[in-house]
C-alpha cells in the first residue's frame, strides 16, 4: 500500500465526483430532503411551552386546584390532563412518546390540610434535558408557592423526581440515523456497482493495471472518498435534525466506526456485484434488487421495533441493520455494549464481502 | 540490434479455443514493429500476453528481457500502453490526469512538457468528455508517455480519427521513434503500417503468415506490376494479342501485367501500333493492403479484381 498512489487516486476520483452534480446531489442533498419531508411529516404544530401530562388523581381538592392554577399560571408549561383509567402514567407517556408528566396523589389535598407532608411524582426524560430542568424547576417553584400560601411551611407538598420508564424516541429521532444508514447503503453501493461495471467495460480497468497503482490502493482510495462523503453528510443530517426538528440524534465519536465500516461493507458489496454481473445494465438491476430491500427493512425509515416478528427476523439478517441499530446505540440509547457488539458483526460482514470482492475481482485475465 | 520483444513458439489457448497457434517473432528495439491480422487472428490476444495483461498458455515470451506475466509489475514501469479507443474519468482535465499518472508512477510533474509533446497543451483544462476523438488518442499517447517508456504498445491508435487528427497522431509517432523509443503498432490502416512500421508481422488464424519490411512483403507476395492507360476495349484486345499477357478492362480503363522496363516500353509501342487512341498511362504496384487482402484470403479474388478495378471485372472485352 502507497499512500501517495492513494491520496492521488483519492484526489483524482473526488475532483470527478464533484464535479458530477447529479451524484453529489443523491449523496449529500437528498438525504436532507428526505429528512426536511419526514420531520414535517412525523412532526406536527409545535409549541414553545414544554408539554406537561397531568394525571389528577384528588381532582376537586382545594390543594390540588390551587396547585393547577399556580402551574397554569407560570406559561412555561403546557398542560393537558388524563384520569386515571390511564393506569401508570409512566408507561402511558412512553407508550405515546411524550417527556413529561406530574402524579397528584389521591390524598394530597388531605394531607396538606392535616400539613402532612404530601409528595408529586415528576417525570421527565433526562434525554432532553433543557425540557426536563424547565418542568421539574416550575413544578418545584409552584410547590414552594402552595406550601407558603396554604400552610407557610415551605417543605409540606414536595416533588418526587422520576424518570419516563425508558428513553423516549419519536420517528424523527430514529429517522436521522436511519438515514445515515441509508446514506452508507446508497451513496457507495450504486456507485460502486456502476463504476465497477463501466470501468470493466470501458476497459479502464486493464488501463489502470498497466500503472503501479495496486487494486488494494484503488479500492482504499474508494473506501476513504465514501468515508469522507459520508461524514459530511452524517454531520448535515444530524444538524438538519437537530435545527429544524429537535432530533434527539446527536454526533459522536461512536459514529466512526460504523460510518468507516459500515462503507468499507457496501464499497465491497458494490464492488463485487459489479465484478460478478457482464454489463453495467445488468449491474444495476443487482445493484437495486439488493439495495432496496435492504433499504426498507433495516429501520431506514421507521424504527424494526415497529415490524412484526416476523419482519423483524427478515431485518437481523440484513448487513444494514447492524449499522442502523450501531448507529442507534450510539446516537440515541448511549448502549456502548451494543454498539460494540453491532460493530464486530459489521466488521465481519465487511470482511467477508471484501475478500469476495477481491476475490471476484481481478486487473487482469489468466 | 538488441531486441526489445522475443516471442518463441507463443500458444494461447481459451478452454478449446487456440487463439494464437505457437507464433515467432521479434522486434528489435529503436524500431517501429506493425502487428496485422484481421479481427479474431489473435493480434489483441498476442499483445495482451506480452503487456503481461494474460498468461500465455505456452511458449517464451521476453519483452524488455522481463517475463510480463510474472514481472508485470517490473514492465509497466517502463511499457506505455495506448488502447484502442481511450477512455478516461469523464470529468477530469488532461492536465490533471497527467499529474494523476506522474504520481502514480513517482514522476516529476511535468504536465504542460506532457501535453506539448503530444500537441494537447491548449485542451490542458478541458475535461475529457469535451475532447475531440483524436484529443482523447492524444491524451492516450501523453499519458503512456508520463513513465518515459522503452517500449510503447500503440493499440489502433486512429480509429475512428480524421485524415487530420490521424496524421497528427502519426507525427508524434515519428518522433517517438526519432527519440529511440521501440513502437509495437496494431493497426487496421495498412497505408499507416507501411508508412510508419521498419517491420511489420501478419497474422491470421493464430499464425503469422509472414513478416520483414513492408517492401520486401510485397516483392514476395505482390503480383507483377501493372500498366495502366486509358484507352477502348479494342486497345485491350490489341494488347493482349501482342504481348500475351493477361490483360483487363473496365470501364475504359486497360491493365497489363508487366514483367519489367524493357516490357514497359514494348507495351507503350504496341499500344502505338494499334492506332487506337490511348491516354493517361501510369505504373500501378501492390501495396501491402493488396497483399495483407490476398494472404488472409479473407475476400475472394472477385472481390480482389473488384477492389483493384471498380466494378465489370474481368479481362478483355
Amino acid at each position: 500500500m502507497n499512500p501517495r498512489r492513494i491520496a492521488a487516486d483519492f484526489g483524482v476520483f473526488a475532483r470527478g465526483y464533484v464535479r458530477n452534480r447529479v451524484g453529489l446531489f443523491f449523496a449529500l442533498a437528498f438525504p436532507v430532503i428526505i429528512i426536511l419531508l419526514f420531520g414535517a411529516i412525523y412532526t406536527t404544530a409545535g409549541s414553545s411551552t414544554a408539554p406537561v401530562v397531568v394525571q389528577d388523581l384528588d381532582p376537586g381538592g382545594a390543594s390540588s386546584q390551587q396547585f393547577l392554577a399556580i402551574l397554569n399560571a407560570s406559561h412555561d408549561l403546557s398542560l393537558s390532563f388524563v384520569n386515571a383509567s390511564v393506569g401508570n402514567l409512566s408507561s402511558y407517556l412512553t407508550s405515546r412518546g411524550l417527556t413529561a408528566g406530574l402524579v397528584i396523589p389521591a390524598n394530597f389535598s388531605a394531607r396538606i390540610a392535616a400539613n402532612q407532608s404530601a409528595g408529586v411524582v415528576v417525570y421527565t426524560d433526562p434525554g432532553q434535558a433543557s425540557v426536563a430542568g424547565t418542568v421539574q424547576g416550575v413544578v418545584s417553584a409552584s410547590l414552594v408557592e402552595l406550601n407558603l400560601e396554604r400552610t407557610h411551611t415551605p417543605s409540606l407538598a414536595y416533588p418526587i423526581a422520576r424518570n419516563v420508564g425508558s428513553p423516549i424516541f419519536t420517528d424523527i429521532d430514529y429517522l436521522v440515523p436511519g438515514l445515515i444508514g441509508f446514506t452508507i447503503l446508497t451513496s457507495p453501493m450504486f456507485a460502486m456497482v456502476e463504476l465497477t461495471a463501466t470501468y470493466r467495460k470501458e476497459k479502464l480497468f486493464r488501463q489502470l493495471s498497466l500503472t503501479p497503482l495496486t487494486r488494494g490502493e484503488w479500492l482504499s482510495s474508494k473506501i476513504l472518498w465514501y468515508v469522507v462523503l459520508t461524514l459530511i453528510s452524517a454531520a448535515l443530517m444530524v444538524s438538519v435534525g437537530d435545527l429544524l426538528f429537535s432530533a434527539h440524534a446527536r454526533l459522536s465519536w461512536g459514529m466512526l466506526p460504523f460510518l468507516v465500516l459500515g462503507t468499507f461493507l457496501f464499497v465491497s458489496l458494490g464492488m463485487l456485484s459489479g465484478s460478478v454481473t457482464r454489463t453495467p445494465e445488468t449491474a444495476a438491476v443487482v445493484g437495486n434488487a439488493i439495495t432496496f430491500p435492504m433499504m426498507f427493512l433495516s429501520g431506514t425509515f421507521f424504527p424494526v421495533q415497529e415490524f412484526s416478528p416476523a419482519l423483524q427476523a427478515v431485518a437481523k439478517v440484513l448487513p444494514l441493520y447492524y449499522v442502523i441499530d450501531g448507529l442507534n446505540s450510539v446516537m440515541l440509547f448511549n448502549d456502548p455494549t451494543r454498539a460494540l457488539t453491532d460493530a464486530l458483526v459489521v466488521l465481519g460482514i465487511s470482511l467477508v464481502f471484501f475478500l469476495a470482492a477481491l476475490r471476484a475481482f481481478r486487473w487482469r485475465d489468466e | 540490434m538488441p531486441r526489445a520483444v522475443e516471442v518463441r513458439g507463443l500458444v494461447k489457448e481459451y478452454g478449446a479455443l487456440r487463439a494464437v497457434n505457437g507464433i515467432d517473432f521479434d522486434v528489435e528495439a529503436g524500431s517501429v514493429f506493425a502487428f496485422l491480422g484481421p479481427n479474431g487472428a489473435g493480434k489483441t490476444t498476442t499483445v495482451e500476453v506480452l503487456e503481461g495483461l494474460r498468461r500465455a498458455t505456452a511458449g517464451s515470451v521476453s519483452v524488455l528481457g522481463l517475463d510480463p506475466w510474472s514481472q508485470g509489475s517490473e514492465l509497466h514501469r517502463r511499457i506505455g500502453v495506448i488502447p484502442q479507443e481511450f477512455r478516461f474519468f469523464e470529468k477530469i482535465t488532461p492536465g490533471e490526469a497527467v499529474a494523476y499518472y506522474a504520481a502514480l508512477f513517482d514522476r516529476p510533474t511535468l504536465v504542460d512538457a506532457v501535453l506539448e509533446r503530444v500537441v494537447l497543451l491548449d485542451k490542458k483544462n478541458d475535461r475529457f468528455e469535451n475532447l475531440s476523438g483524436g484529443q482523447k488518442q492524444k491524451l492516450g499517447l501523453a499519458l503512456a508517455l508520463v513513465s518515459e517508456p522503452e517500449l510503447l504498445f500503440l493499440d489502433e491508435p486512429t480509429t475512428g480519427l480524421d485524415p487530420h487528427a490521424r496524421r497528427s497522431i502519426w507525427e508524434v509517432i515519428r518522433a517517438l521513434r526519432r527519440e529511440g523509443r521501440t513502437i509495437f503498432l496494431t493497426t487496421h490502416y495498412l497505408e499507416e503500417a507501411q508508412l510508419l512500421a521498419d517491420r511489420v508481422a501478419i497474422i491470421d488464424h493464430g499464425r503469422i503468415l509472414t513478416s520483414g519490411t513492408a517492401d520486401s512483403i510485397i516483392a514476395e507476395f505482390g503480383r507483377p506490376d501493372r500498366l495502366r492507360l486509358d484507352g477502348p476495349p479494342e486497345l485491350a484486345e490489341a494488347l493482349r494479342r501482342t504481348t500475351g499477357r493477361p490483360v483487363r478492362y473496365d470501364r475504359g480503363r486497360v491493365e497489363v501485367e508487366v514483367g519489367g522496363r524493357e516490357e514497359f516500353v514494348r507495351l507503350l509501342s504496341a499500344a502505338e501500333a494499334s492506332g487506337l487512341p490511348w491516354s493517361n498511362v501510369t505504373t500501378v504496384r501492390d501495396s501491402l493492403e493488396d497483399v495483407f487482402v490476398r494472404l488472409v484470403g479473407s475476400m475472394d479474388e472477385g472481390e480482389v479484381r473488384a477492389a483493384a478495378l471498380p466494378s465489370g471485372a474481368g479481362g478483355g472485352r
